[in-house]
This record gives C-alpha cells, sequence and structure tokens, in this order.
C-alpha cells in the first residue's frame, strides 16, 4: 500500500491559489525529492501536508497509510507519523528543548497506549540522538530554537525527526543554510533515517543535499504542479541546465 | 551531568498537585460602616484599648479621604455602605441548616474548576460550602508547627492572636510600612481589618520551613480586609507563601488587603503570592476587586525583600507591592505574572524607593492578556538625593492572545541622584500562530502548545517560586487562560 497518495491538489492561500492539481506517489521506503524555482509552491505543499492554517485545499484528495489525512487535526497527523522538518523554525522563548522534545515524544508513546518515558531512559534516548547530530548537550537545555543560528536550527528539526522516527518525513530546505561540514552532519541524520517503511520527502532548491541523501525519485514543482518526474539523474541535469528548459518543455 | 539528570526528572515527574483550601460560611455584621461598626470589630475581637483607637484614627482619616481613580480600571461606584465589614466562621450546628443541601446548588462551572484542579468530589462539597466539618488550612498549618518554631522563638500566629499575645511587637511594628492614612483602602483596611497572619522572626535565625497561608473570601457582600505583618530582625529570613481562591458569586466582592514587611540590617524576606480570587465570568458579571497595599520595607543594611506574585485571579486587581530601601546595601525585587482573561481588569506592578546608597532593585513583570482583558503594568523607580550608586533594572514583558485584549506599560522613573543608573526593557509579543503549529507538528495539541508557550514567558518569574507553589502557578495559568486561543 502506498504510503502517501496526493491527487489533483489544489490549495490556496487567501483566496490566491497556489497549488494547482499535484498528484504524487510515495511507496514506503523510497526517497522523493522536490525541486523547483522559488515561489514554486514547495513549502507551501509541505505546509498542506501538515495541517497548516489559512492554506486551504479546494480540489483533490489526499492519503496517508490509506487514511483521509485532510480529515485528520494538526496533531493527529503528526502521531500518525508524518513529521515536517520546517525551512523556518520557530523560536519559543523559555520552553526548553528538550521539554518540548520530551512532551512531543510523550504524546506518541500516551498516543500508542504506553506509559510515559522514564526520565533517565530519555536521556538516555536524546544523548545518542545528540551525537548522531554531532549537537552538545546544551543544546537541551536552551529555549527551543532560540538564538540558534542557522545550521543550528536544522540539525535541531533532524535531532527532533531522530527521536519522533516518523513514517513519513518531510525536510523543507532542510540544506539551506548548512556549511559543507554540518550538511554531512544533517545528512547523516536523514539517511540514519532511511528504512524500508519510511519514507522521505525532500524539498530542495540545489540538487547539492542530493550528492549526500540519494532520492529515488525527482520532481519538479513550478507554478503549483508537478511538470516533470525522473530519477536522480534529473536532479543532476537540472544543476547542469537549469530549470528554464524544463519549464520550455511543459510549456511546449 | 547530575544536575542535567535532576533537572530532567523534574521536568518528567512534574505532575500536579493541589493544596486547596476549604471553606467555611461566615457570622456575619449586617452591611454599613460608622465608628459604632469599627468600635463592634473591636469589641467582638476583645482588642486591648490600643487597638481600638488605631482604628477609630484610621477611620477618621479614611472619612476624609476619597476613593483614587488614576488606575486604568473601571468599575461602577462601590458602595461602601452596603458592604458587611465583619464576618467569623459559624460553628457547625450553624453552618448545616444555611448550607446548600447538595451540589446542584452550586454554580457547576464552579465544580468544573474543581474538578480540573483535580479535586475529588467530597472536597469540591467542602470548597464549594457545602459540606460542613472544614477548617482553615492556615490556621492547622500554623498550630501543627508552632511549638517547633517557637523552639526558635519564631512567632507565625494569626493576626488577632498577635495583638493578645505581642501586643508590644504589634505596637512597635504595625503601621510602621504602611501608614493608616497611606491611601484610600490601606485606611479602610486600618479600620476595619478581621484577620491576617503575623510573622516575627527573631535575630540571626533562618525560619526553617515556609511558611504559608491561603486566605478565601467565603460570604457575598462581605468585604474582606486582612492585614500581615511580617517582620525579620537582624539577620532571620523567611520565606511566606500566600495563597487565594474565592467561590463564583453573581456580585462583586472587595478585598482590600495590607501587607507590611520589616527587613532589619542582614534579614531578608522573600514573599510569594499565586492569587485566584474569583475574576468574573466570561461575560464580566461577579468577580473580586482586589485593592491591596502590600509594602516592604529593606529598614536595615544590607537586607532583602523578594515579592513574587502570579496574578490569575480577581476582576479587578490594584496591587503594586512595593519596596522601601532604605538601608544601605539593600535590595529589592519584583517578580510577577499577571494573567488577564475574559474582562479582567488589571493595574498592577511595583515602587522601588531607593534612599540608601547602594541599593538595588530588580523587577520583573510578565503581562499575559486573553479574551476582553485589560492589563497594564504601572511601576516606579525613585532614587531619592541620598540614594548613590542606586541600581534597578526593570523588565517588562507583555504577551497577547488574540486581538481583543490590552496591554498597557506605565513606567516612571524619578532620579535624583547622578550616580543612579536606571535600565528600563520592555516588549510585546503575541502568542504566534506559527508557535503554535509547530508544537502541534510535533503531535503536541493546542491546549498543551498554548500553555508550554506561555510557561515558557512566565519562566523567569515561575523559577522565583517554590517548586509546588511554580507547579500550582503554573495549573492555574493553564485553567484561567483556557479557551483563549483557537
Ligand atoms: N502565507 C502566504 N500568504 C500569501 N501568499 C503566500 C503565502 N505563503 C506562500 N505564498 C505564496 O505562494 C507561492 C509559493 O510559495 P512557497 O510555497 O513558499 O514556494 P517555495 O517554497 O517553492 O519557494 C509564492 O508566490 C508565495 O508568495
Ligand atoms: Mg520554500
Amino acid at each position: 500500500m502506498s504510503m502517501l497518495s496526493i491527487k489533483d491538489l489544489h490549495a490556496e492561500v487567501d483566496g490566491k491559489p497556489i497549488l494547482k492539481g499535484i498528484d504524487l506517489e510515495i511507496n514506503p521506503g523510497e526517497v522523493h525529492a522536490i525541486m523547483g524555482p522559488n515561489g514554486s509552491g514547495k513549502s507551501t505543499l509541505s505546509q498542506v501536508l501538515a495541517g497548516r492554517e489559512g492554506f486551504e485545499v479546494t480540489r483533490g484528495e489526499v492519503r496517508f497509510g490509506g487514511e483521509d489525512l485532510l480529515d485528520m487535526d494538526i496533531d493527529e497527523r503528526a502521531l500518525a507519523g508524518l513529521m515536517l522538518a520546517f525551512q523556518y523554525p520557530v523560536e519559543i522563548p523559555g520552553v526548553k528543548n528538550v521539554y518540548l522534545l520530551k512532551a512531543a515524544y510523550n504524546a506518541l508513546r500516551e498516543k500508542r497506549g504506553e506509559p510515559e518515558v522514564d526520565a533517565f531512559e530519555f536521556l538516555q534516548l536524546v544523548r545518542e540522538k545528540l551525537r548522531i547530530m554531532d549537537m552538545d548537550e546544551s543544546f537541551l537545555h536552551r529555549g527551543v530554537n532560540e538564538g540558534f543560528s542557522g545550521g543550528e536550527k536544522k540539525r535541531n528539526e533532524i535531532l527532533q525527526m531522530l527521536i519522533m522516527e516518523p513514517r513519513l518525513a518531510i525536510l523543507d530546505e532542510t540544506d539551506s543554510g548548512l556549511d559543507i561540514d554540518a550538511l554531512k552532519v544533517v545528512s547523516d541524520g536523514v539517511n540514519s533515517l532511511r528504512a524500508e517503511d519510511r519514507s522521505i520527502v525532500m524539498v530542495t532548491h540545489y540538487q547539492r543535499l542530493l550528492n549526500y541523501i540519494e532520492p529515488d525519485f525527482v520532481h519538479v514543482l513550478s507554478d503549483g504542479r508537478i511538470i516533470k518526474s525522473g530519477d536522480k539523474s534529473l536532479a543532476l541535469e537540472l544543476e547542469e541546465r537549469g530549470y528554464q528548459w524544463v519549464l520550455e518543455e511543459a510549456a511546449a | 551531568m547530575a544536575t542535567n539528570q535532576e533537572e530532567m526528572e523534574q521536568l518528567v515527574e512534574r505532575e500536579y498537585k493541589h493544596g486547596f483550601v476549604t471553606d467555611i460560611e461566615e457570622d456575619t455584621l449586617p452591611p454599613g460602616l460608622n465608628e459604632d461598626i469599627v468600635r463592634e470589630i473591636s469589641r467582638r475581637k476583645e482588642e486591648p484599648e490600643f487597638m481600638l483607637e488605631w482604628r477609630l484614627q484610621a477611620f477618621r482619616q479614611w472619612q476624609e479621604m476619597t476613593e483614587p481613580t488614576w488606575a486604568h480600571v473601571s468599575h461602577p461606584p462601590i458602595d461602601f455602605q452596603s458592604i458587611s465589614y465583619y464576618s467569623a466562621p459559624k460553628s457547625p450546628e450553624q453552618l448545616k441548616e444555611e448550607a446548600p443541601e447538595s451540589l446542584d446548588e452550586v454554580d457547576p462551572k464552579l465544580l468544573e474548576t474543581y474538578e480540573r484542579l483535580g479535586i475529588p468530589l467530597h472536597e469540591q462539597e467542602k470548597l464549594a460550602g457545602v459540606a460542613v466539618d472544614a477548617v482553615f488550612d492556615s490556621v492547622s498549618v500554623a498550630t501543627t508547627y508552632k511549638d517547633r518554631l517557637a523552639e526558635q522563638g519564631i512567632i507565625f500566629c494569626s493576626f488577632s492572636e498577635a495583638v493578645h499575645d505581642h501586643p508590644e511587637l504589634v505596637k512597635r511594628y504595625l503601621g510602621t510600612v504602611v501608614p493608616p492614612a497611606d491611601n484610600f483602602f490601606a485606611a479602610l483596611n486600618s479600620a476595619v481589618f478581621s484577620d491576617g497572619s503575623f510573622v516575627y522572626i527573631p535575630k540571626g535565625v533562618k525560619c526553617p520551613m515556609e511558611l504559608s497561608t491561603y486566605f478565601r473570601i467565603n460570604a457575598a457582600n462581605t468585604g474582606q480586609f486582612e492585614r500581615t505583618l511580617i517582620v525579620a530582625e537582624e539577620g532571620a529570613s523567611v520565606s511566606y507563601l500566600e495563597g487565594c481562591t474565592a467561590p463564583m458569586r453573581k456580585e462583586n466582592q472587595l478585598h482590600a488587603a495590607v501587607v507590611e514587611l520589616v527587613a532589619l540590617d542582614d534579614a531578608e524576606i522573600k514573599y510569594s503570592t499565586v492569587q485566584n480570587w474569583y475574576p468574573g465570568n466570561d461575560i464580566g458579571e461577579g468577580g473580586v476587586y482586589n485593592f491591596v497595599t502590600k509594602r516592604g520595607e529593606c529598614r536595615g543594611d544590607r537586607s532583602k525583600i523578594t515579592w513574587t506574585q502570579v496574578e490569575t485571579g480577581s476582576a479587578i486587581t490594584w496591587k503594586y507591592p512595593s519596596c522601601v530601601l532604605r538601608g544601605n546595601d539593600s535590595r529589592g525585587e519584583f517578580y510577577s505574572v499577571a494573567v488577564g482573561n475574559n474582562y479582567q481588569q488589571i493595574d498592577s506592578g511595583t515602587k522601588m524607593i531607593h534612599l540608601g546608597k547602594n541599593t538595588h532593585s530588580t523587577i520583573i513583570s510578565k503581562g499575559i492578556s486573553a479574551g476582553h482583558a485589560e492589563n497594564a503594568y504601572r511601576g516606579l523607580v525613585r532614587v531619592e538625593k541620598g540614594a548613590e550608586g542606586a541600581r534597578n533594572f526593570t523588565q517588562c514583558d507583555s504577551l497577547l492572545m488574540g486581538d481583543q485584549c490590552g496591554a498597557h506599560t506605565f513606567p516612571y522613573m524619578e532620579v535624583k541622584n547622578p550616580t543612579a543608573k536606571v535600565e528600563h526593557e520592555a516588549t510585546t509579543s503575541k502568542v504566534g500562530e506559527d508557535q503554535i503549529f509547530y508544537c502541534q507538528q510535533r503531535g503536541i495539541s493546542e491546549e498543551d502548545a498554548v500553555n508550554m508557550i506561555v510557561n515558557g514567558f512566565c519562566k523567569e518569574v515561575f523559577g522565583e517560586l517554590p517548586m509546588e507553589f511554580a507547579v500550582e502557578a503554573q495549573a492555574l495559568l493553564e485553567i484561567s487562560l483556557e479557551g483563549s486561543v483557537g
């Protein structure tokens, strides 16, 4: 059964149509890259899937693990295993990072009918994941994303994913603002998530990230539609030749 | 690493524990205020002559005064002749006759609130004034540890007891920080105060436990006028906690308390309040008018007074816990969270009066407004001529939930000494939809997300509260903001 099935998805913001008919099938174990010029609707797609208010779906359907995704609340989607690494993670001053992590983790356990996590066990788990992300333990005690550099924020997003272990991980421009070393760490983190029963969607503008995380499929989004799909060679071609030729081809 | 572990455990183990107060019905004097009433109050309390004289003088001064109008609040005029000025607990026999017969007669919202506070139903009965075998927690606390405290010379008793058993101490300190004619409500309180707490920590003694009192307004149409006096002698220290609740009633209730703190050389007083007087219902009916004068004097050198308050209740709050920094090198601190929802009006803040040399004060104020609430911070920092090297730091943050509420900041600074350094920082922010979305995307419910964000905003203040109180404060915050987003 497919992990995510998007059919003819239309969505608008403030009455302005942004997604104009998206079709996409993602199976368990697959890694998909969604590429496209700025403003083509990549973040909008991610936000619509996550259930953000203000993005109105006007047509189409989305099924997640066979269930009607659009019918689920934001937190329900998250607990069902759809998780989004934000392009711009927000700061929540005064709320310790570890507190958010623990609240999220316990919400997941509650949903599974498990008791709250033991403090010691949780700390062990978090430490292990921190090591993978090459993050210092002091991050746990800072406010959520408060005063984090761009790269630190992105690492923090992946850290949360390593702990929540979603079935479908959507990464929105996780590579932007990262230097090479950080890109390597973040990619290692994401690669450690690859599994037969898990799917990954990488939204990115550049093909750089795809050198580290190899996609099975690449899609080009333009003006709210997927105008071309292919395998990873498409990403390379895009890097070499830019987006223009795809746009022209689609227009023809 | 151990610290992290502990911290983690605190986070994980954080569960709601609510030491709640029990209710008791009152035997009440007929409404109205005149000299005879003042005499009657004093007579019923069997007070010594000096106390009656003190009250009468305050009453005469009060008659000359008018109600202040400068606060950023509005309410219909209070008819001081329609309020009753004395109530005493009734005997269980009397109570049985008059109490509501079943829980059905109690406002269901009240029951719901207690349920949310995790208080079992038979407890709710007590709280709602249904059951009759209740006692005041404050009395039992005082008596439980009285002997242990007395061994160290500590006095912790009701104000009435203090008037009888320690008249010389009461005479020496009463009204020395808040004189009877200080303001309209303080004068009223001085004339008719019913009871309150008295704490005396002798020279060099560190009070071995936190002292706490719960206040509760009971009968309708009854003003509550308690008076608290805390004295810490040279080198003494004490941490005092005050909790307040009130039943829900359609009519407004007046609460005009006075708290005086005196810290002598090297003494330290920490005064924490979680104020949860009934705020009125969601359309602005009922609730407590909370007009309180709280002031501490750092009378001695190197003394320190800390006010920490979490204000979630009352229809109107008019409250400025203040520090008079008279002693050289003395410290005054004010940490406050004031939450307004629905139609609550809050005009609160602090005054830091620097008189001594090298006196330092810190003000951290967090105002949260939701619904149609109006929340004003009003703070005065005054540095007098002789206060060489005085320092103040003020940080005043407002958090808005929704767009019907208001936040206002009125900082006043009067600096008469050129060596003083006074800093003021203010921010206003909104609970962001994007913050809530972010938390929800991590599987956290909207309600929990809001609580988390608000708690984060209040962290610096909660950190000043004793652990159990901090938990209580958090729970109260959650309840008072319930339903204010989404
Ligand atoms: N909240 C919003 N309000 C109005 N327009 C928006 C909003 N978010 C995105 N858009 C518009 O939608 C289009 C797609 O944006 P976005 O999804 O962020 O693109 P991408 O992530 O591919 O760069 C852009 O034209 C952008 O201006
Ligand atoms: Mg984007």
